[in-house]
Formats: C-alpha cells, sequence, structure tokens
C-alpha cells in the first residue's frame, strides 16, 4: 500500500467565482453594444454635420428682386437673364456667354447663376444639427447680433443640387456630378478587368491547377497581396500607368489627347489601378464560391462524357455565379470607396466638366469628401457630410443588390 | 469506336486564358517588387543618401536632404498603438461575447452590423476622427494639450476600423475550439467565465494572436485616417497629442500635390513605400504562419 | 419466462432488490425534456441508487444521453432545451430557481464519450478543476502533488504516466485519455459521476480497463452509465434502466430493474425485444 488516502480540503469559492463571472459578462455584453454605439455616432456625427442653421449674406437682397410676390425659383428663364443682364458688369457677363450662352442653359442653371454671380451669396456661419435644434434662440441672437445682412435658414447640405451640380468654390453652389460620374466610369474599368481575370485565375486554381510548389505560390502570393496596403497599389498604378504606361493611358498612341492633361493621370489609369487592388478580393470569393459546388455534380457531368471546361462551363460557374457575384459586387464597393490610391496616381483638385472618355482627367465622391474635409473654413466640412450620405447611400445600395443576389439565386 | 485522345483547340485556348488568369497575380507581385523597388534603389542611390541615415535618422526634411524615416515610423507606431488600445480590448470581448454567450438572435443582429462597420470608407472614418474623436479629446484633456491635428484621434479611430475584422477573425477561432473541450470545463464545476477564459481562449490563441497582427498589419498600412486627422509634417515626436505625420500620410500629402517626376522627393516616397509593403508583408506572412501551424495542432 | 443465459452478468446485481428510498442517490420524477418543442424524454421517473452502478441502455435516440446529461444540467449548454419534472439530489431539486449548476456539476461530475483532455500536462488535467473548486493544501490534508497522485491511482493511471506527467494530457492513448479524464472527475471529489458511453471510442482492451476501474470507483462513487453495449451494461452494473423510443420519437422509460433480472427475465416485451436482438 502506498501513501495513507486523506480526504482533501475544498474551500468553497462559489459566491467569489460567481461575482466574478457576473462582472466580466457584464463587460463583455457592455463591449458588445459599444460597437453598435461608435456605429451610430459615427452617423449621428455626419447627420449632424449635414442639416442646421447657416447664415448666407448677400450682395443683393433677394428679396429686392421678387417681382409682384412671385418667388424667383419660379421666374421663366427670359426674367432670370434679365435679372443677370441688369445686374453683372459687362465683362462678367461676357466670360458667362463665352463659357455657354446663357439661352441655352436650363432654368435651373440660370437660377444658380443667378444666386452665385448676383447675389453674390455666401455662407457666414454654420451651425450643427444639435445646436440649430437646442438653442435656436442664441443661435438667432448671435447670428443677428454678428450678420445683421445675413439671413438665417435651416439648411440641409443634402439637396439635389449637390448631385446635379459640378464642383465650385462657392459651397452652396457645389456639387458632386463630375466626382459620381468619375466614379461611375473607373468602376466600370475596374469591372471590365478584374471580373474575368479574377473569376479565370479562381477557375484555374479551383478546377485546373494540381498542388504543385508553383500552384502553392500563387495562392499564398493572393492572400499576400489581399493584405497589401492600398495606398502600395497607388504607388504601383503611379510607377507602371500613369509614368511607364503614359502614351497608353494619356491616349497619346490613339491620338485623343485631353489637352488640358496629356499626363498619364487619366481615368484609365485610376480604373486599372483599382482593378489591380480588388483583384485578389475577387478571387478570393470566387473560389469559395467554386469550393462550395458539390464534387457530385462535376462527376455527374464528367460521367456523361463532359470535357473538363464543358463541366466548368455548364455546372460549375452556374453553381458558383450567385457567390461570385456577390463577392464582385462587395469588390466594387470597396473601389468606389478608396481614396488614398486614387490620390496617389493623381486625381484631379478641381474640375467642372463631366468626364467624357477613359482619357479624361478624373476626381472620384471619396477624393472630393477628402479634398473639402481638408479646406479650413467649416461651411466645406458640412459639404462633406452631405458628400457621404451621398457616397454612404450608394454603397448601402450596392450591398442591399449583394444581399438580393445572395437571396435571389438558390445555393446548392 | 475510337477511343483516340481527340484534338480540341478551344479547350487548349481557354486553358491557356485561365492559366494567365492564375498567374496574373504573380505579375502584380513582381510589379510591386520591382517597380517600387527601382524607384526606391534610385533614392538610395542619390548622393547624400545611405540607407543606414535612412533607417536611423530623426529628421525628415528633404528640403535640406534630411532623409531619416524614424519620426514618420514612430508616428505609424503610436497610432497603432492606440488603435490597438481599441480594437485589442473591445474586440477580445465581443468575439468572446458572441462565441461563448450570446443566443444566436443576438448574434445575428451584431454580426450584420459590425460588417457594416467595416464596409464603411476609411475616408469616412477620417472625417469622423476630424470632426468627432478629436473635439472629444479636446474637450477632455484641454484644448491646449491637445492639437488639432493629432495622432491618438486618429489611432483611435483605426481601433474602431479593425474591431470588426479583429473581432470576426477571433470569433472564428473561438468557434473552432471543440464543444468537448467546453464540456469538459463545465462538467468539471467551471463557470462560464471560467470555462471561456482559461479553456477555450487558450486553446484559440494563436487564431487570436493571427487576428491582432494582421489587425496591426492593416493599420500600419491605412492612409486615409491618419491623412485627415493625424497631422502635415514629419515631427519627431512621442507626444500623441500632437500632430505628426505617419508613413502613410507623408506619401498620400506629398504625392497629392504638384511633383516632378525623377526628383529625390518622388524617389524617396517610394523608399517610404517599400519600406511599409515589407513591414506589411512581414506582418501577413507571420500570421499565416501562426494559423497553418495552429490548423496542423487543431488537427 | 426464463431468457437463455447469453450475457456474462454481474454476480452481484443478483442479489438486489430495488433501490430503497434511504439510498438514493438521485431520485427523477416525471422527468419531461425538451429541446425547442421536440420532447426528447417523456415522463421518465427513476430512482438510482447510491454506491452502484446503474446502466441505461436502449436504441439510439432513445434519450439516454439527453437524460443522464440533465441529471448535472448538462442538457442546459444546448441553445433551446428546457425540462419539466424534478430530479432530487441529496433531496433537492437541482432545477430549483435557488440551485446554482455549477455547485451540481462539482457535486456530480461526468465523463464523455469521446475522451476529451485539455491541451494541458498530464498534471494540469488533474489539478485545474480542483484548483479552480477551491482545493487547499493544509496541514493534515493532501498536497495538489499528493492528491494528483492519488486521483490517479484511482484512475488506474498511476504506473503508465508517474514519469512524464509534464506531457501533454494529449499524447497519452485514447484508453489512457479516458482514464485520465476519469482521474479528473475524481479530483474534484463528486458524489455521483456520470459516464455518457465512456468506451465507445476506445478498443476492447481499454474498455475492459475502463470497465474494471468502474467496479473499483463504484465502492466510493455512485456510478452512472450509459452505454448502446448490452454485454458492457450486463457486466458492470448493478441496475439497468430500458429506454425506447415511442411514436412521436420521444424517449421513454420502459422498465427498470437490477441488471439480471433485466437480462435474464424482463417483465416487457419491448426490452426482451431489445436484449435478444430482434429489435433496437
Amino acid at each position: 500500500m502506498s501513501k495513507p488516502k486523506l480526504k482533501p480540503l475544498f474551500i468553497d469559492n462559489l459566491k467569489l467565482r460567481n461575482a466574478n463571472a457576473n462582472r466580466w459578462k457584464i463587460f463583455f455584453q457592455v463591449s458588445t453594444y459599444v460597437g453598435i454605439i461608435f456605429l451610430t455616432l459615427l452617423l449621428l456625427n455626419i447627420l449632424n454635420q449635414t442639416f442646421g442653421y447657416v447664415a448666407i449674406s448677400s450682395k443683393v437682397d433677394p428679396d429686392s428682386l421678387t417681382k409682384e410676390g412671385v418667388s424667383l425659383e419660379q421666374l421663366s428663364k427670359k426674367e432670370l437673364i434679365t435679372i443677370i443682364q441688369d445686374n453683372v458688369s459687362a465683362g462678367l457677363l461676357r466670360q458667362l456667354q463665352r463659357e455657354m450662352p446663357l439661352e441655352e442653359k436650363s432654368q435651373s442653371e440660370v437660377y444658380d447663376i443667378v444666386v452665385e454671380k448676383v447675389f453674390e451669396s455666401e455662407v457666414s456661419a454654420t451651425w450643427t444639427l444639435a445646436d440649430s435644434l437646442m438653442n435656436k434662440v442664441s443661435i438667432r441672437a448671435e447670428a443677428a447680433e454678428k450678420y445683421p445682412k445675413a439671413d438665417l435658414v435651416f439648411y440641409s447640405w443634402v439637396k439635389p443640387h449637390l448631385l446635379s451640380n459640378p464642383q465650385s468654390s462657392n459651397p452652396l453652389n457645389a456639387g458632386v456630378r463630375t466626382a459620381i460620374f468619375g466614379s461611375l466610369w473607373i468602376v466600370l474599368i475596374t469591372v471590365i478587368v478584374a471580373f474575368p481575370i479574377g473569376v479565370g485565375s479562381a477557375i484555374y486554381l479551383e478546377e485546373y491547377a494540381s498542388n504543385t510548389w508553383f500552384n502553392r505560390i500563387i495562392q499564398t502570393n493572393i492572400n499576400n497581396l489581399a493584405g497589401v496596403p492600398s495606398i502600395i497599389y497607388g504607388m504601383l498604378g503611379l510607377a507602371i500607368f500613369v509614368r511607364t504606361l503614359e502614351p497608353i493611358t494619356s491616349g497619346a498612341i490613339f491620338g485623343s489627347v485631353d489637352p488640358t492633361t496629356a499626363n498619364g493621370r487619366t481615368i484609365l489609369s485610376a480604373g486599372l489601378t483599382l482593378a489591380l487592388l480588388v483583384l485578389p478580393l475577387i478571387i478570393i470569393n470566387a473560389r469559395e464560391a467554386i469550393k462550395a459546388v458539390p464534387d457530385s455534380i462535376r462527376q455527374a457531368s464528367y460521367g456523361v462524357g463532359a470535357t473538363r471546361w464543358q463541366t466548368t462551363w455548364s455546372h460549375v460557374i452556374p453553381g458558383a455565379l450567385r457567390g461570385i457575384l456577390t463577392g464582385t459586387i462587395l469588390a466594387i464597393s470597396r473601389a468606389m470607396g478608396e481614396t488614398a490610391p486614387l490620390v496617389v496616381i493623381g486625381a484631379s483638385t478641381y474640375i467642372v466638366f463631366d468626364p467624357n472618355n477613359i482619357f479624361s482627367k478624373f476626381t472620384v465622391l471619396p477624393i472630393q469628401i477628402y479634398q473639402w474635409t481638408t479646406r479650413p473654413q467649416p461651411e466645406f466640412r458640412n459639404l462633406a457630410a452631405g458628400a457621404i450620405i451621398v457616397l454612404m447611400l450608394i454603397l448601402l445600395s450596392m450591398n442591399a443588390i449583394a444581399i438580393y443576389i445572395r437571396n435571389k439565386y438558390r445555393k446548392y | 469506336m475510337n477511343l483516340k485522345k481527340k484534338h480540341r483547340p478551344g479547350e487548349t485556348f481557354i486553358q491557356a486564358f485561365l492559366y494567365f488568369c492564375g498567374i496574373f497575380s504573380i505579375f502584380t507581385t513582381i510589379g510591386i517588387v520591382f517597380e517600387i523597388g527601382k524607384e526606391a534603389l534610385l533614392f538610395f542611390g542619390s548622393p547624400g543618401v545611405s540607407l543606414w541615415e535612412f533607417l536611423t535618422g530623426t529628421t525628415w526634411q528633404p528640403q535640406v536632404g534630411e532623409f531619416g524615416v524614424l519620426p514618420l515610423v514612430t508616428s505609424t507606431f503610436i497610432t497603432t498603438f492606440f488603435a490597438m488600445l481599441i480594437a485589442i480590448p473591445f474586440g477580445l470581448a465581443i468575439a468572446i461575447y458572441l462565441s461563448e454567450y450570446a443566443t444566436i438572435k443576438v448574434k445575428n443582429t451584431i454580426k450584420p452590423i459590425l460588417e457594416v462597420l467595416a464596409g464603411i470608407p476609411t475616408v469616412v472614418y477620417g472625417y469622423f476622427a476630424l470632426s468627432f474623436m478629436t473635439p472629444i479629446l479636446r474637450s477632455i484633456f484641454g484644448a491646449d494639450v491637445v492639437d488639432i491635428y493629432n495622432t491618438a484621434s486618429a489611432g483611435l479611430v483605426m481601433g474602431i476600423l479593425i474591431l470588426p475584422l479583429i473581432t470576426s477573425m477571433s470569433e472564428d477561432a473561438l468557434s473552432a475550439v471543440p464543444r468537448s473541450l467546453r464540456e469538459a470545463a463545465v462538467g468539471l464545476g467551471a463557470t462560464k467565465l471560467e470555462t471561456a477564459v482559461k479553456v477555450v481562449f487558450p486553446a484559440a490563441i494563436s487564431g487570436i494572436a493571427a487576428a491582432i497582427i494582421v489587425g496591426i498589419s492593416r493599420v500600419v498600412g491605412e492612409t486615409m485616417i491618419v491623412a485627415l486627422a493625424a497631422g502635415a509634417g514629419p515631427k519627431f515626436t512621442f507626444n500623441p497629442f500632437e500632430g505628426a505625420e505617419t508613413m502613410t500620410g507623408h506619401i498620400v500629402r506629398i504625392s497629392g500635390g504638384d511633383l516632378s517626376y525623377d526628383s529625390i522627393d518622388y524617389n524617396s516616397l517610394f523608399a517610404i513605400g517599400i519600406l511599409l509593403f515589407f513591414i506589411t508583408l512581414g506582418l501577413n506572412i507571420i500570421s499565416q504562419r501562426i494559423v497553418s501551424r495552429f490548423r496542423e495542432v487543431g488537427e | 419466462m426464463q431468457l437463455p443465459f447469453i450475457y456474462e452478468i454481474n454476480i452481484e446485481s443478483t442479489e438486489m432488490t430495488l433501490p430503497q428510498n434511504n439510498s438514493l442517490a438521485i431520485e427523477a420524477t416525471n422527468l419531461n425534456i425538451y429541446y425547442g418543442t421536440f420532447r426528447a424524454v417523456k415522463d421518465v421517473s427513476l430512482k438510482i441508487p447510491q454506491n452502484k452502478v446503474t446502466a441505461l441502455i436502449g436504441p439510439s435516440g432513445c434519450g439516454k444521453s439527453t437524460l443522464i446529461r440533465s441529471f448535472n444540467r448538462m442538457n442546459e449548454l444546448v441553445p433551446g432545451s428546457h425540462l419539466k419534472g424534478e430530479i432530487l439530489f441529496r433531496g433537492e431539486n437541482i432545477y430549483a430557481q435557488t440551485v446554482d449548476p455549477v455547485e451540481v456539476r462539482r457535486k456530480i461530475g461526468m465523463v464523455f464519450q469521446k475522451p476529451n483532455p485539455f491541451p494541458k500536462s498530464i498534471y494540469e488535467n488533474v489539478a485545474w478543476g480542483a484548483k479552480l473548486n477551491g482545493f487547499k493544501s493544509e496541514l493534515g490534508y493532501p498536497n495538489m502533488d499528493e492528491w494528483v497522485e492519488q486521483c490517479l491511482r484511482k484512475a488506474a493511471l498511476w504506473d503508465e504516466v508517474k514519469d512524464k506527467l509534464d506531457q501533454s494530457g494529449l499524447s497519452l492513448s485514447g484508453g489512457q485519455q479516458q482514464r485520465l479524464c476519469i482521474a479528473r472527475t475524481i479530483a474534484i471529489q463528486p458524489e455521483i459521476i456520470l459516464m455518457d458511453e465512456p468506451a465507445s471510442a476506445l478498443d476492447p482492451i481499454a474498455t475492459l480497463k475502463i470497465e474494471e476501474l468502474m467496479r473499483e470507483l463504484v465502492e466510493e462513487y455512485t456510478i452512472i452509465v450509459v452505454t448502446h453495449n448490452m454485454h458492457q451494461a450486463a457486466r458492470v452494473s448493478d441496475y439497468t434502466a430500458f429506454l425506447t423510443m415511442d411514436e412521436d420519437r420521444s424517449g421513454v422509460l420502459v422498465e427498470y430493474g437490477q441488471t439480471n433480472q433485466i437480462f435474464t427475465n424482463p417483465r416487457d416485451s419491448r426490452t426482451e425485444g431489445y436484449i435478444t436482438g430482434r429489435y433496437g
């Protein structure tokens, strides 16, 4: 017999342990809500900056031009043009006519010119939404004292003008139209390039490649590329597309040079750069989707004498399409939100004309937001908040499409 | 009956195209290393520049020919530190809550919210840092202490940015721990906390470490938040309330301006770029190694 | 009717009568266990005696695993499960509002189907639960080293592992791992040990060792074992409960009695059908 068997001593510690467990459970739970709190704060902050009181001062009092109680907005184009002719200098009028004859513009465009050139409306001060709701009285008092000539209006920085107007140095007229067109052009090129190569690469890796060292290197390489910071892709784009391939990306060899640029900082360069950026994402998502197609389907297809490509084309791709499309849309929304690489390859800071081909200069929505945010005047920051709402709505609807596709096409 | 191999030109063509797609990503990598490396080499080959000075110098002033990358690296380090201050405790707490405590219903509510958070463009986070986080820091610590542009604000917001990443990777690692281990602990009279923290967490530690490293790599390479909130101009400081430019912030500010090619300023950006590339690549490789070793043990 | 003697019956069980109220380990009354809306166990009442081995047998899906897991509230870990009825342990309903499940599981330990040692050292595997539950080494009591040794001895594992206590528990063979799990359970000093098919993942020799161990442990502990192996139930248990599924797939208790009686002279035709291999 070995040692005598003794009964062990246990001290009851359950109360302490349970108290401890409860404390930590609360911490875990609260932390979980922190995620929700952050998201809420982020959204509230943007709303807070988008709406609120604005003091607008004008050189010419808009009321003095109102005729018989008809507000300016409702005047006809002709009447508005008369107002412009009566109130601006001859030089400015000539300049305006040179850009585009006033008669050819729409009523709302002419109205904008009235606001900009005749009233010369300017933002004197802005207040946040929270302020505007809670300290109405003191804001009125402050505005009346500091800006006696200004109109205090409750202003929304998201408005139809924001979508339809090009950039402008006056925040009241500035819009994101050129930026939205820029984003669309660039994303179009990105998809045209990245989608076939990405899906092709995924098919190669899943359906064709054997497990050799070379193919393993390809896979590791894709995973690593997915982790490369986006700004590095910008530098790659700058070195290759903007500089080395300048004759192509500027359109010079096609004889289609934009006289204002004549360099490689074009929509084409931007689209190709973002294509490289989203390629690993598309490949990884497409591979997951292809992997999910059950092997029995492939075997059935081979069993009736189909070749490898016939099997892939008629069975694997249709089965994986849902996942491939969802993954691609997510990759596109990533591309739409990218800023840094496009700054690096040289987005334009100020363009008022819509891009009309792939060799045009470009700006995109996130870059517009970036530039407005860095402006020192607070009203540009409000404008940026408005543009953020536009951007988020675009991304949100793309995600909604992705979810719709995910639910519509049945999975295997 | 003829069972001979048939010649199928269509199939061969398609196979060639797919092969091209497969190796395309290799070209991207070669492009990054070669093109950025080439410009970086031009920089190091310039008169008055040495690799040693680049890596150890504490002033970055291209105007006077001072190219010490440390000010940019330290501010990158400070922003990363603040990001982790938010992302590690909250990320791990959320992961533990989701994997060990939450009902399916709660999980299905929280996860999409985190996905939304992950899908917001970084420029919006930058806006948030500048217009929300900085004013808050200034009201807490005093406007004379906290600059309008400061690394702490950018870092904290980057922590929010990578919270979803760290949470979902850690939660995957925790959920991969077999249920039998949890049962063993509970069967021995362990509380839920003891099971989660002393059994499940250690068993998932490599996956969690990998998540944190990927998070660090993401923060180091993140650009727009620091470009908007951390301040312009390299500054060798350890004070998180001062403005100081990070590696990415410097690249994006200088290249956004008018920059003539083949100047030393232009080339110096690529030297910073290649350093950034190798740092993030190194972190990603470490994280992948940890995960694959973890898988071997798990099986 | 007397069945042909095809099972090797545990000798001790032939002498006994049904459990008496004064020596009960667990008393379940009108137990109904649900997973969501599905009733996995229906109206089971069962009196399990102290210091005996009680076997739960029956076809797969009859709810025997659910039943044994309800004895230390392990079934609560499954989302959506709930229970009606009561289970008395030392005269107290373990499902009462005031009862802490952690305390229940500490008193009613469990050994699982697949050996599940922690990815820690052999020593740590045994010491962990004890430490957690307030083990104190003081004069007149064993210290941790002695206690770990004692538990490993009781689990008939000491001689095989005494030289490699700092090696991972996962480095042991399946049978050794299962005995390590038994040692780990003993280390928290439970009164009852629940075993959910403890030998189903093991080879015949390792199984035999576990069975021998059960007979030894029963002197100190009450053992309840779920098994799908009827020979094992006959060999090791003193009492046997036979469960089966009714029409709506809920588990019901068909017959409960001395192992000898159940295996040689079942009262219910369903029991007879099952143990003679005609169905199940």
